[in-house]
């Protein structure tokens, strides 16, 4: 069997098995466990979103943190704002989540292309810290923005609302996740199949010969930059949902580095490397973190494991090298 | 027939060494110039100036009478140069196909003319570059600058270092690609196999153009003299 189609295969388990966990849960009454899973597609979406500008580009944004901030405080800022009848702006807030992920990809894509149009004239160390203050800047002014909470940060008292479903329940809003991580890992393989993914590839080689072949390093990366933070955005807008609490610590460093963490172990530019990267992440947290309070350390040495043994993730390790195309 | 490739008194330094001095050569819609001369006489150079990756120090690079001498590489890559670099340089982690769709632009070199055009590209469609042979990698590359639909095909020593028989079939490509109307400007050491499609014939010699003219004007004593054959 060749390596594209076992990753195929591995692929539709993981996605199976995701979906079947929770659906258990449900038949046995165990939302603990449909919670786990939302959590684990939810990190899945914005490592989706991360892996477009590292997987795809290249670009290790140490700073990535801000776009799920972003989501998350456009999420808490409306139903904050929708619960107390205040309006912000001039306008009413809204405890509807289809307005809000408009609202959160929108911001956090603009947000994504200043930081980007800025940071993307660099490139190596000097990405990685720029990226990286930005979102400092982003944790340091929600820190002290007393509006929305400070350092305490913002509660959102009632689950934003979808429509048709009833988002209180965990199952219904594992399944509103579910299928937007669905729809993003779809985004991101067309993106991958399509010249626009074969041409950051092609940068992420080598710029100045992508750009004797009429490809725009700059205008490439930026434009995957953006599409990547709005996907994040879209996350943390998810995730203030999922917690019904934003603060700045969505936007602290540590949520950066989870981030690439999560890609590295899944699988740095491999679909479903997020998906599973996120999976180890939660799965760490949820049974080592209850046998010791140092449980970070062994994910630690997992993921010094898979740098030094497995390039490719668990993805790579089992269906084998990437073979995209 | 008009200039399409119009390079006026090139100076082109590389650090604190000068490569190029005045250097100036044409070439006109369908024709196919030959650029010749012994190693390090700034042939590479020439063909770097005219795709805009290299700076020039003073000198004008204009394409179809427009002058791109401050384009960015990418920009001149659209108006419709076509590199092929020397050492074929695919990008060795993408596909063929991937390699093929990243340079492609609107026109009528399509992935399924060029792979077409190259049998063997549909055959290692799926393939990752880096594991082609010396003469597939070459036809990739071929292909990639065909994929950016261009008016003129600068090849940069197109076989160097591969079989005489792929050899063969890469300059059998170029025949064609010339007999179709599509201008060349072409580096190659190899007079056997470069003076057959040359229109027009320029010897650069120490970063200067030592001579130019017509193929048939080539004597013995001047590729003596300036080729070392």
């Amino acid at each position: 069997m060749d390596n594209t189609r076992k990753e195929w295969m591995l692929n539709a388990l993981i996605a199976g098995v995701l979906l079947a966990v929770p659906l258990w849960a449900w038949l046995a009454n165990e939302p603990f466990i449909i919670t786990l899973a939302t959590r684990i597609a939810i990190l899945a979406i914005a490592g989706v979103g991360l892996n477009i500008a590292l997987g795809l580009g290249g670009m290790v944004s140490f700073g990535h943190a801000l776009y799920l901030g972003v989501g998350g405080y456009v999420a808490g800022i409306a139903a904050h704002h929708a619960f107390h009848g205040t309006p912000i702006l001039g306008l009413s807030g809204t405890n509807q989540m289809l307005p809000i992920w408009a609202m959160a990809m929108l911001l956090s894509g603009a947000l994504a292309g200043i930081v980007g149009a800025l940071s993307l004239r660099t490139s190596g160390i000097f990405f990685i810290m720029i990226t990286l203050a930005f979102a400092q800047m982003g944790f340091f002014f929600t820190l002290s923005w007393p509006a929305y909470g400070g350092e305490d940060g913002l509660p959102i008292f009632v689950r934003n609302q979808f429509p048709g479903l009833n988002t209180a329940r965990p199952w219904e809003f594992f399944l509103i996740v579910y299928g937007v991580l669905m729809l993003a890992l779809a985004l991101f393989a067309t993106l991958r199949a399509a010249r626009f993914g074969a041409a950051l590839m092609a940068i992420r080689q080598n710029p100045d010969r992508a750009a004797a072949i009429g490809i725009s390093p700059f205008g490439i990366k930026l434009v995957a930059f953006i599409l990547s933070g709005m996907i994040t955005g879209l996350a943390g807008a998810m995730m203030a949902d999922l917690t019904r609490f934003v603060s700045p610590a969505m936007i602290a460093w540590t949520m950066s580095g989870e981030m690439i963490v999560i890609i590295i172990l899944g699988g740095v530019g491999r679909l479903f490397g997020p998906v599973a990267g996120a999976a180890i992440l939660v799965g760490f947290e949820v049974f080592f973190g209850g046998l010791t309070e140092h449980w970070k350390l062994w994910l630690g040495l997992v993921l010094l494991a898979v740098v030094l043994f497995a390039r490719g993730g668990l993805i790579g390790l089992i269906a084998g090298r990437a073979h995209h195309g | 027939m008009t200039a399409l490739l119009e390079l006026d008194n090139l100076h082109v330094f590389h650090g604190a060494s000068q490569a190029l001095f005045g250097v100036s050569l044409q070439v006109r819609e369908g024709q196919a110039v030959a650029l010749m001369g012994r190693n390090g006489m700034g042939k590479s150079t020439t063909i770097a100036t005219a795709c805009r990756m290299l700076p020039l120090r003073a000198g004008t690079v204009r394409l179809a009478g427009r002058d791109i001498t401050t384009l960015p590489s990418y920009r001149a890559a659209r108006l419709g140069l076509g590199l092929v670099p020397e050492g074929r340089r695919c990008f060795a982690p993408l596909t063929v196909t991937e390699n093929l769709i990243a340079a492609a632009r609107p026109g009528p070199w399509t992935l399924a003319r060029v792979q077409a055009f190259f049998p063997r590209l549909s055959e290692r469609a799926r393939q990752l570059a880096g594991t082609l042979s010396g003469g597939e990698q070459q036809m990739l590359a071929i292909g990639r600058a065909l994929m950016t639909n261009p008016r003129l095909l600068l090849l940069d020593e197109a076989t160097e270092g591969l079989a005489p028989v792929i050899r063969t079939e890469i300059w059998t490509a170029i025949t064609r690609l010339k007999s179709e109307g599509l201008s060349l400007l072409l580096v190659d050491k190899t007079l056997s196999e470069i003076l057959p499609l040359a229109d027009h014939c320029v010897i650069l010699e120490r970063g200067k153009v030592a001579w130019q003219g017509g193929p048939t004007a080539l004597t013995p004593d001047l590729t003596t003299t300036y080729l070392g054959v």
